[in-house]
């Protein structure tokens, strides 16, 4: 099988996650990469160097600059003779994106996988990750979005895939890009980091959040919030891990007063390592966590910060 | 301006679900519903822009058997004006219910398509989109912040490391994501109110949309669990168990 996946970059570098994606799509057969912006060439170049790639397809104009799904998928659906698999992370990029190829190709897409099977057999978690479901396409082309921590990620070079340009197809402009924000944070992407330090409820507020941010320096890692910390204010929105927010497996996870409601532990149960630090014994996030303390954060915190500094 | 929102009836997310023991599925048998938590977010935004007089009717639209009609009746209750129930039996994938969404929206002609960014049951995250797709219109898709005005919306999604906004020509379809706003809760007046709104079925054949599944569904079991961790005694122990027995630091 051929498959083809939606490179995600930022017009300079590509997402980590894509290797991950070419992992998992060298399990179905030819990998090929679509690297689709604008003043992209970078990108391309990085994404010819990952080990496993046949082919980039290079399509760089400016109307390409932001990613809007309606033009990728118009894209993609131009390329649908040469492919029998569209593949990409089911990040949001992803998943704005490819539904929208599977409509238009008239195909059931099935979002999310974290195993596959066989050629077309695919395992996906649903309801909050409370079940994993199995299920089979008898269709001839096939729409898959990956959980990229449940694949490794494919050497980011030693391969040398040809670089491929193509034009843009017309299609009708239907969104207009106004302006992106992104959060400011010297921190490694959440979804790559291997360690995260995460906060919730207990943290009491904005400033405490700060407790969390000198436990992720001295580890290296990013800081993530539960839904209850990001509705309080404590931390913006795209902190937020669970079944609404970022799907993360880190090698270490700390969740630092939270209680663990069943759409956190969506999110991060595949971590490798758990610790819940938490004043309620009987909090939920206990019994998925490899280490426990029962005690108070903000007597814990500078000292666990303190003892791994040195 | 007529919004047409679509709202599906789902096991309460406070629910534990139960899986049946054959393997075939999930229980929903004598298991409390509720409406998809997401599209009571995309409820909540149209009865906000009919409030603010921005909208002129809102048209609310689930797909499922009898009993979405109590979602239908709540989303009357938030202040929606009409329903509509196409009432079937059959589980439908997202590529059907967003073709059946398509043509109520071709039927309808709405300015704007509105709903959850995902339901959470199967959790695909895709209806919208294929909706926008289908119908060929513009997509704005986990809306944190919107501007409506009489040809256009801006649409500010969540994007993984911050927000991105978007202006779209309407019609185009948007779906709500958590932040979006706090939906109300129905009162009671306006629980007896909805009963004598207007709610129409249709039945799934009406449709000529050939919705037969293109997943077959071999298996739903447990995930693996996770072995029983350990209470510690101090922050000196984490330290020592993280360096030496789990080597993550």
């Amino acid at each position: 099988m051929r498959t083809l996946i939606l490179a995600e970059h930022d017009n300079g570098t590509l997402n980590d996650q894509t290797l991950n994606a070419v992992t998992c799509a060298s399990l179905l057969g030819s990998v090929d990469i679509l690297v689709a912006g604008s003043d992209c060439k970078a990108v391309a170049t990085d994404a010819a160097g990952a080990m496993g790639v046949q082919t980039v397809v290079w399509v760089d104009e400016a109307r390409l600059a932001h990613g809007l799904a309606e033009d990728l998928a118009a894209l993609l659906v131009s390329m649908s003779q040469d492919y029998d698999v569209f593949l990409a992370v089911s990040s949001s990029f992803g998943k704005t994106v490819m539904p929208r190829v599977a409509a238009l190709l008239d195909v059931q897409q099935i979002s999310d996988i974290c195993e596959i099977v066989d050629a077309n057999t695919f395992k996906r978690p649903i309801y909050a990750g409370n079940a994993i479901q199995t299920v089979r396409s008898g269709e001839a082309k096939k729409v898959l979005t990956v959980r990229a921590s449940a694949f490794a990620a494919a050497p980011p070079t030693g391969g040398t895939a040809t670089v491929k340009a193509l034009m843009m197809v017309d299609t009708p402009a239907l969104s207009t890009f106004v302006s992106k924000h992104l959060t400011a944070s010297g921190r490694p992407d959440l979804r790559s980091s291997p360690v995260i330090v995460s906060g919730g409820r207990g943290l009491g507020s904005l400033a405490n959040f700060a407790l969390l941010e000198r436990l992720a320096d001295v580890l290296g890692g990013g800081v993530g919030a539960s839904r209850a910390a990001v509705d309080a204010g404590f931390a913006p929105n795209d902190y937020q891990i669970g079944q609404s927010g970022k799907v993360v497996a880190p090698d270490l996870y700390i969740a630092v007063g939270i209680s663990g409601a069943i759409q956190h532990l969506a999110g991060m149960k595949d971590s490798r390592i758990i610790v819940a630090i938490n004043t309620d014994p009987d909090a939920p996030i206990f019994k998925v966590a490899d280490y426990g303390l029962v005690a108070d954060l903000f007597e814990v915190l500078p000292k666990l910060a303190e003892a791994l500094e040195q | 301006m007529k919004i047409l929102v679509a709202v599906k009836r789902v096991i309460d997310y406070n629910v534990k679900i139960r899986l049946r023991a054959d393997g075939s599925g999930v229980d929903t048998a004598g298991v409390k519903m509720s409406m998809n938590p997401f599209d009571e977010i995309a409820v909540e935004q149209a009865v906000r822009f009919k409030d603010a007089g921005l909208a002129s009717e809102i048209v609310v639209v689930s797909i499922g058997p009898a009993k979405a009609q109590d979602t239908l009746r709540t989303a009357l209750a938030m202040g929606a004006d009409r329903g509509l129930h196409v009432e079937t039996d059959v589980d439908l994938e997202p590529l059907g219910v967003a073709k059946i969404l398509a043509e109520l929206a071709r039927r309808e002609a709405p300015g704007l398509v509105f709903l959850g960014k995902q339901a959470i049951d199967d959790d695909a995250n895709q209806t919208g989109q294929m909706v926008a797709a289908l119908l060929g219109w513009g997509q704005g898709m986990f809306a944190s912040k919107l501007e409506l005005s009489d040809d256009s919306i801006e649409v500010e999604c969540e994007i993984d490391g911050g927000l991105q906004t978007l202006k779209l020509p309407l019609p185009c379809v948007v779906s709500a994501d958590l932040r979006l706003n706090e939906p109300r809760y129905a009162t009671l007046p306006n629980i007896m109110k909805a009963k004598s709104k207007p709610l129409d079925t249709l039945a799934l054949h009406e449709f000529d949309i050939d919705v037969s599944p293109r997943l077959e569904i071999l298996a739903t079991v447990e995930p693996t669990p996770r072995a029983c961790g350990k209470i510690l005694a101090s922050v000196e122990d984490l330290v020592e168990k993280l360096k030496t027995e789990s080597k993550v630091i």
